[in-house]
């Protein structure tokens, strides 16, 4: 940069030169006087900007479109967080619970779990999470959607006998006078009353709601009923668009309710005022006295399945928010509690369907060679005029819509289609013997290497191209045989081409989705098949995401192989 | 490849049935798409030849499943939806496309190599794999199921094309037109247009059938990003082929091969009008 700026050095100056007197000359300057380094910097930098901001557009749309939803299907592969949101009192109390004791987790954790459960079932979430865990452990999903139908009963028993103590406990003010913040009544009378104005003059309301907030102090002394009737207020509101004052609280709040009596003490009640005090203590003094229900009989009464320890060792594996569960689904292993282990003999199928396809892919790509080697030595050994004209035939089919040549085949391979019709009719194949080359391995191989052919073809060709004949002929002079010269000489030279058609059609055949679902019937699906199933039909995301992972971390290992061999600049299009 | 007089019995035996070999595969590239054209004019709902058709009877050929496929509401649904996307994803993929390549043609691009991978990568990703992250990720973004989606999707997966094609025309591009240009006072928005486009158009236009066919032919994205309402004609063939196999496919089918036809030709002498004005020999 130096040498061209002094070289450079501009016509006002005097002509000093040589680099003797460099230093006391100065920076080389620009016509505009600007330092000539400084001025070239500029320069790049405005032309390294300007090429930029021309890519940008694109780049971003690829972002949004298409990179965007990649690492979307990479985050959802591990993402698990509808437990714990779905559950958050259930997994932090199952955090405690030894899964190896062989008992269900005691009252702290059931309680928690009614009141998540109720939740659940209030926001109608209950049946996604039992899908959820359904992926784990067959019989879950019918577990909650049952349990979720009851689970409000779940605490009558302790309803009916507060309220057979005071009467006042069945009334919904004597809960808001209890439980609600005055600030939060006041505002939200507020709010109702703009609402019903709004209303009245037909105008658009559109202010959110405040949300139920609880009394200071309740929660230390009342922790649960705080926190169970502040999730009933707040459904009330949200779910139902009810008003929490004018609703009768869940019997699982009575529940909670008495939980918290049974440990408070006579001072700590104290605490929450005059009024709280007196409808608080003689419950608390009654709660020791009253006739209870052990949580877990009132679980197991719902459903026994409850009982089951492995239930709850599977909600305490599945409630972290990340999980690798999918991953190990995807290769045929299963997360317990005690760790990874195989899943059972009868629902082992990704490892197999990764295999064969990965098989079936290595066949298509032998098959591939085997028939594109000697077109493309045919068609770079004739001359140009007659190879273009044979390149069309290469090209058509290259250029014909995907799905009619699958439909070709189709139509091709059927029992009562023309190939075996022509067979019949040489008689190769008696009529009632006709082959089945359809919805099984052969037709996949056969209908993908058809549509695959070009891509192998294409690249041996352009490679087989740059190959000089001199080299053939050389070889022929020296004493080689006609297949020594082709052997030692000619194919050697192909290689480069041959990998880099196989690497293609391989990248290519592992993803294919629409040739093996129509003519694959089930023996010949890929793990494709597989992923969308489980998007469209079993509709385990999750699951889908990590077989898509896996398949895209080979895709691009390939893809990386691919550039070293021949570089992305080189792909051609024919 | 001529055979020398001298050659051997065994050479010439190998010559000749090296030439057959040949012709078989020639044979097994182009005969499935060829018999399906024959096929698609039988008068019957079968889908091999009837004795009648192979006895050349006028009778045992018709029009009718073209008739249908021209009647049918279902396929001109298909078919007005597929004229509707396609054009829309390859105006985006061609104007973006163009104007990126023409910047990563630049002397000094800044990680130019992880743009390109970035652009490239939509043909590099399986398809399935493409639709699977963007069912997820268009779902949660409220594009699932709707026209701008399927659109927005088929314009990303032309991208890639667009980029080869007119990256490949502009290597030959002689950028001291574009200075040549600027001395004579045109600024650079009218440089593009008068100078560099009319230069490079063959590889846009070559381009962009790429990227029209993709999205032309394109099922798996649009099977999962789109729904009832965007139906194209290969998801329309794609349903037909899996539940209720009718003829009429064929006469799609046949009707896509001519369009794939004339589309080759025109790539073909656009490649071939291209290489003459970079002064290089067509081959």
């Amino acid at each position: 940069m130096t040498d061209l700026a002094t070289e450079a050095g501009p016509a006002g100056r005097s002509a000093r030169s040589g680099s003797a007197e460099g230093e006391e000359t100065g920076p080389v300057l620009a016509a505009d006087g600007r330092p000539l380094k400084q001025s070239l910097r500029r320069a790049l930098r405005a032309e390294k900007l300007r090429a930029l901001a021309l890519i940008a557009p694109l780049l971003i749309f690829i972002l949004v479109t298409f990179i965007a939803p990649i690492a979307d299907m990479l985050f959802r592969s591990v993402e698990n967080e509808i437990v714990s949101e779905t559950l958050p009192r259930t997994t932090v109390a199952l955090e405690q619970w030894d899964h190896t004791s062989g008992e269900m987790p005691g009252d702290d954790v059931l309680a928690a779990f009614t009141y998540d459960l109720v939740a659940a079932a209030e926001r109608k979430q209950h049946t996604r999470l039992g899908t959820r865990l359904n992926y784990e452990m067959t019989g879950i999903s019918s577990l909650f959607r049952k349990t979720g139908r009851r689970v409000d009963d779940f605490g009558e028993v302790y309803l009916d006998q507060f309220v057979a103590l005071t009467p006042a406990w069945e009334e919904p003010a004597t809960w808001m006078s209890l439980m609600a913040e005055p600030g939060w009544s006041a505002q939200y009378e507020e709010w109702l009353a703009d609402r019903a104005a709004a209303e009245e003059a037909d105008r658009d309301f559109e202010t959110p709601q405040p949300l139920f907030e609880v009394k200071d102090g309740v929660a230390d002394v009342l922790p649960e009923t705080a926190d169970a009737y502040g999730e009933f207020a707040r459904i009330a509101q949200v779910e139902n668009d009810d008003n929490p004052a004018a609703e009768e609280p869940w019997a699982p709040v009575y529940l909670a309710l008495y939980r918290d009596l049974a440990q408070a003490t006579p001072d700590s009640v104290a605490t929450l005022g005059a009024d709280a005090q007196a409808l608080l203590e003689p419950a608390r003094a009654a709660v020791a006295g009253f006739d209870t229900v052990p949580l877990s009989e009132m679980f197991v009464d719902a459903e026994e399945d409850w009982a089951d320890p492995d239930v709850w060792a599977t909600i305490q594996a599945f409630a972290p928010d990340y999980t690798a569960g999918y991953f190990l689904a995807s290769v045929d292993l299963q997360k317990t509690p005690d760790g990874v282990s195989a899943q059972p003999e009868d629902q082992r199928i990704y490892m197999l369907l990764f295999k064969r396809t990965l098989f079936m892919s290595l066949v298509i790509m032998g098959s591939c060679v085997l028939l594109g080697y000697p077109i493309a030595y045919l068609l770079s050994n004739l001359p140009l005029r007659t190879s273009n004209l044979l390149l069309i035939l290469v090209l058509l089919p290259f250029w014909t819509s995907l799905l009619v040549r699958t439909s070709a085949w189709k139509v091709l391979l059927q029992q009562q289609g023309v190939i075996n019709d022509v067979l019949v009719w040489i008689g190769l194949v008696a009529d009632d013997g006709r082959l089945v080359m359809i919805n099984n391995q052969f037709g996949t191989i056969v209908a993908m290497t058809h549509i695959l052919l070009p891509f192998m073809i294409l690249p041996l060709y352009s490679v087989m191209k740059t190959i000089p004949p001199s080299y053939v002929r050389a070889a022929k002079s020296l004493g080689a045989t006609n297949w020594t010269a082709f052997w030692r000489v000619y194919f050697p030279q192909s290689v480069p081409g041959i990998g880099a058609g196989c690497i293609l059609v391989f990248i290519l055949s592992i993803g294919y989705y629409i040739t093996p679902e129509l003519v694959g019937g089930t023996t010949g699906t890929f793990i494709s098949n597989r992923i969308a199933y489980h998007i469209s039909s079993s509709l385990n995301w999750g699951l889908a995401a990590a077989l898509g992972t896996i398949l895209l971390a080979v895709v691009l290992i390939l893809y990386w192989a691919y550039d070293k061999l021949v570089g992305i600049d080189n792909v051609s299009l024919g | 490849m001529d055979l020398p007089p001298y050659a051997t019995t065994g050479q010439r035996i190998w010559h000749y049935g090296f030439k057959v070999i040949c012709g078989l595969i020639f044979f097994f590239l182009i005969a499935p798409i060829m018999v399906i054209i024959p096929l698609s004019f039988n008068a019957e709902n079968f889908f091999t030849f009837t004795p009648g058709m192979l006895a050349f009877e006028s009778d045992a050929y018709s029009l009718k499943h073209y008739r249908d496929f021209f009647t049918n509401p279902d396929w001109q649904q298909a078919l007005s939806n597929s004229v509707k996307i396609a054009p829309m994803a390859t105006i985006l993929s061609v104007s973006l496309g163009t104007l990126a390549a023409v910047g990563l043609s630049q002397d000094h691009v800044p990680f130019r190599r992880a743009i390109m991978a970035i652009l490239i990568s939509p043909m590099i990703v399986p398809l399935i794999i493409s639709a699977a992250g963007m069912y997820f990720f268009y779902s949660r973004i409220g594009l699932q199921g709707t026209y701008m989606g399927v659109v927005l999707a088929h314009a990303a997966l032309g991208i890639p094309f667009v980029i080869i094609t007119v990256t490949a025309t502009l290597v030959g591009f002689d950028r001291s037109l574009t200075r040549a240009s600027a001395s004579l006072g045109a600024d650079p928005v009218k440089t593009f247009f008068r100078v560099q486009m009319p230069l490079i158009l063959p590889g846009v236009i070559s381009g962009g059938l790429f990227a029209f066919i993709t999205s032309f032919d394109e099922v798996v994205v649009v099977l999962f990003v789109g729904s009832a309402n965007q139906q194209t004609l290969p998801w329309q063939m794609f349903t037909g082929l899996r539940e209720q196999i009718s003829p009429t496919i064929l006469a799609v089918a046949t009707i896509l091969v001519a369009i794939s036809i004339a589309l080759l030709a025109t790539v073909e002498i656009l490649r071939r009008r291209s290489e003459r004005l970079r002064g290089m020999s067509p081959g």
